[in-house]
């Protein structure tokens, strides 16, 4: 990992967190451009346009050793974590070379070194799983933090309400991250729920809960910094991001069910824009800098793009590997089973 | 006779469904506004309303539960589950409530409830979306169980299952929505629980179900064309009731029997097939019963890995033959 690529620290600035964002951005617009040009495994891509101030916001508080689990939406949040964005879109095309050699894809992409225990295809999947990292961090008094990314629509799932009862029950370093983009699918936030301020059920199990507009990139962070300190301190909390889901649910849709009137809106709370132009009002950065950068970012993802492209494909063999442990045996394909029973006749 | 998909012949059924009977409901997620994630439901709820097309929140669980009640109480709720891959997380409803509610409590009431939903690869969904679980509903008493293969079936085999007595789990395949064929919704269709001979054959009888089944006629043709090798064709329909009597004549002429299926082998449909028709033909049989089913590992979102990960066109004639050798 370069040092440019490293995640933002604590203390980064709001500089910092615009580089981060539009990298976010300019990854996922590569990612519809590899769908566009027929290269990525299949089209179930969910872009995290409109929705970088969570990821970045909230990581950038995140430490080394810091565990956490992500959603279908989950490339800005790893990105953000400093993954390898060339191995992310090389899974995104189903590649050997990507993180997890093309048997996961956009959806199951993980890197247990970065500490992501993985995205997840299943709409609230990932969430106990991080009452788990922090009871392991608990009862190994490791100062470490776990976090669950996930979308609105999770919220209709029972296992969050399980998950976050037994994180306030136990005191456990743990975070609740609810981006709150609107939509699960076709369905508004408030066609999905009677009460849609999402964090009023945290506090109703004991978290420490909060809502903050996803607009402001800084509020995200400090939101997150004062969340994943207590939570680490063992006051699990809760927190949600209100952004807009920028384009339709994966590559394919086209959102026939929202108005374009609500879509320019929705567009208009754009948190890389919005950075931007609190950056060059401030005077902390002059237009032709952040021109520079954007270019630049530009050009890193171009890259990963003809890195995915140029990837071997998976080897025929490794399709029996990693169902079990390495040590272990593979099963056995079904043609050797049949070529054998059919031999001894 | 009308020219349409299986996704329409789908949609026709629960449409002329819910015009005969007030008390049919669909229920589950995205099938209203958005018209089902497959398309199936698209339209409908214009046509019946929002009391009656529900969209839910993302809540599995409750959705097959509220759809048990729901059928115990006078409706007739045909619920949508977006993929089989979920369904692990309606278990309890459907294994412990639906399918033992008639039993449990002594005959007093049935749970007749469709959950309609769909499984399969070929899209590089990766390994949450594009599995065939029919063996952990087939392993459930009290559940009923349909895989339409065909667009005539995608129509007819859902307007019966919307008429059985008890809790029906019918599951389409993703990968034939866009099939076309002819339909016409008044014919007499076979009935609910028989297999349909697809192709009378007297060297191999190739029993299979879903995709699985256009895959087994390819290699039939190919048999014969190349090899002039003659295979029956055999479509369950249903897995739950199953219909040994169409197969056991078939295979006691042919003397070799092979089960196809999307699943994996262990423990699966065809091997369930398998050693009912090991142990029931026993005496007429000249090699084993060969299962090409599905490989005992999860999918992958690379396409390459997909594909074959689960039987080929290819690989079932290539049995066949080494089977005639
Ligand atoms: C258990 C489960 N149910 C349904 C789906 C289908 N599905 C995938 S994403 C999605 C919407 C999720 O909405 P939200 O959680 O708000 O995340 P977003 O897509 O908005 O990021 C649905 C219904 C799924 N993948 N898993
Ligand atoms: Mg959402």
């Amino acid at each position: 990992m370069t040092e440019k690529n490293s995640m933002p620290g604590s203390n980064s600035g709001l500089p910092d967190l615009y580089r981060h964002m539009r990298r976010v951005r300019t990854f996922e617009e590569r990612v519809g451009e590899l769908f566009v040009r027929g290269k990525s495994a299949g089209s179930m891509l969910h872009l995290s346009v409109g929705e970088e101030s969570a990821a970045v916001g909230v990581c950038s508080h995140m430490h080394d050793g810091d565990t956490f689990t992500t959603h279908h939406r989950g490339h800005g949040i790893f990105l953000a974590r400093g993954a390898d964005p060339a191995r992310m879109m090389a899974e995104i095309a189903g590649k050997e070379t990507g993180y997890c050699h093309g048997k996961g894809g956009s959806m199951h992409i993980a890197d247990m070194g970065l500490g992501h225990l993985g995205a997840n295809a299943i709409v609230g999947g990932g969430i106990p799983a991080v009452v788990g990292a922090g009871l392991a961090a608990r009862n190994g008094k490791k100062d470490v933090v776990s976090l669950a990314f996930f979308g609105d629509g999770a919220t209709g799932q029972g296992i969050l309400y399980e998950s976050m009862n037994m994180a306030a029950l136990w005191r456990l370093p743990v975070m609740f991250v609810c981006i709150n983009n609107q939509y699960g699918m076709g369905t508004r936030i408030d066609q999905a729920t009677a009460n849609p301020r999402l964090h009023e059920r945290a506090e109703a199990f004991g978290l420490v809960a909060r809502t903050v507009d996803g607009l402001e990139v800084e509020e995200v962070a400090d939101a997150a910094a004062e969340l994943i300190a207590g939570a680490r301190a063992g006051k699990p909390a809760f927190l949600a991001i209100e952004c807009y889901r920028f384009y339709g649910h994966a590559r394919k849709d086209k959102s026939p069910y929202r108005a374009e009137a609500e879509e320019a809106e929705g567009r208009n709370k754009d948190p890389v824009l919005r950075a931007r132009t609190k950056l060059i009002e401030s005077g902390i950065m002059a237009e032709t800098d952040l021109d520079a950068m954007d270019a630049e970012i530009a050009q890193e993802m171009d890259a990963t793009i003809d890195f995915a492209v140029s990837g071997n494909e998976p080897q025929m063999s490794s399709m029996f590997r990693d169902v079990y442990a390495p040590e272990e045996a593979e099963p056995e394909p079904v043609r050797t089973r049949i070529e054998r029973i059919l031999a001894r006749q | 006779m009308i020219e349409t998909t299986y996704r329409g012949a789908l949609r026709q059924a629960l449409t002329d469904a819910m015009q005969e009977n007030e008390a049919v409901v669909i229920m589950g997620e995205e099938v209203g506004r958005y018209g089902g994630a497959y398309g199936v439901t698209k339209g409908l709820i214009d046509e019946f309303g929002e009391d009656r097309v529900i969209d839910t929140p993302i809540s599995e669980a409750a959705i097959v539960g509220a759809a048990v009640g729901a059928a115990m109480a006078g409706l007739r709720p045909v619920a949508e589950l977006m993929y089989v891959d979920f369904i692990g997380m309606t278990m309890d409803q459907l294994a412990n409530q639906a399918a033992k509610i008639r039993y449990m409590f002594g005959g007093q009431i049935g749970v007749p409830m469709i959950l309609r939903t769909q499984g399969g690869t070929g899209r590089s969904a990766g390994a949450q979306h594009s599995q065939s679980l029919e063996a952990y509903v087939m392993h459930t008493p009290g559940l009923r169980l349909a895989m339409p293969a065909t667009v005539e079936d995608a129509y007819h085999l859902l307007r019966q299952a919307m008429k059985q007595p008890d809790p029906v789990v019918f599951i389409e395949h993703k990968g034939l929505y866009t099939m076309k064929g002819e339909l016409d919704t008044s014919a007499e269709p076979a009935a609910w629980g028989k297999a349909r001979v697809m192709r009378e054959g007297s060297d191999v009888v190739i029993v299979s179900y879903s995709r699985q089944l256009h895959h087994a006629l390819a290699a039939a043709d190919t048999l014969e064309k190349e090899n002039g090798i003659q295979a029956a064709v055999v479509d369950l329909r249903t897995l739950n009731p199953i219909d040994f009597a169409t197969i056991r004549p078939l295979v006691e002429q042919a003397g070799r029997a092979m089960v196809v299926s999307e699943g994996v082998m262990t423990a699966g449909v065809a091997a369930e097939l398998a050693a009912r028709i090991t142990e029931e033909c026993f005496d007429y049989l000249e090699d084993p019963v060969v299962r090409v089913a599905g490989e005992d590992i999860p999918i992958s979102v690379s396409p390459l890995l997909e594909k074959h990960s689960v039987p080929t066109p290819e690989f079932i004639t290539e049995v066949a033959r080494m089977m005639l050798k």
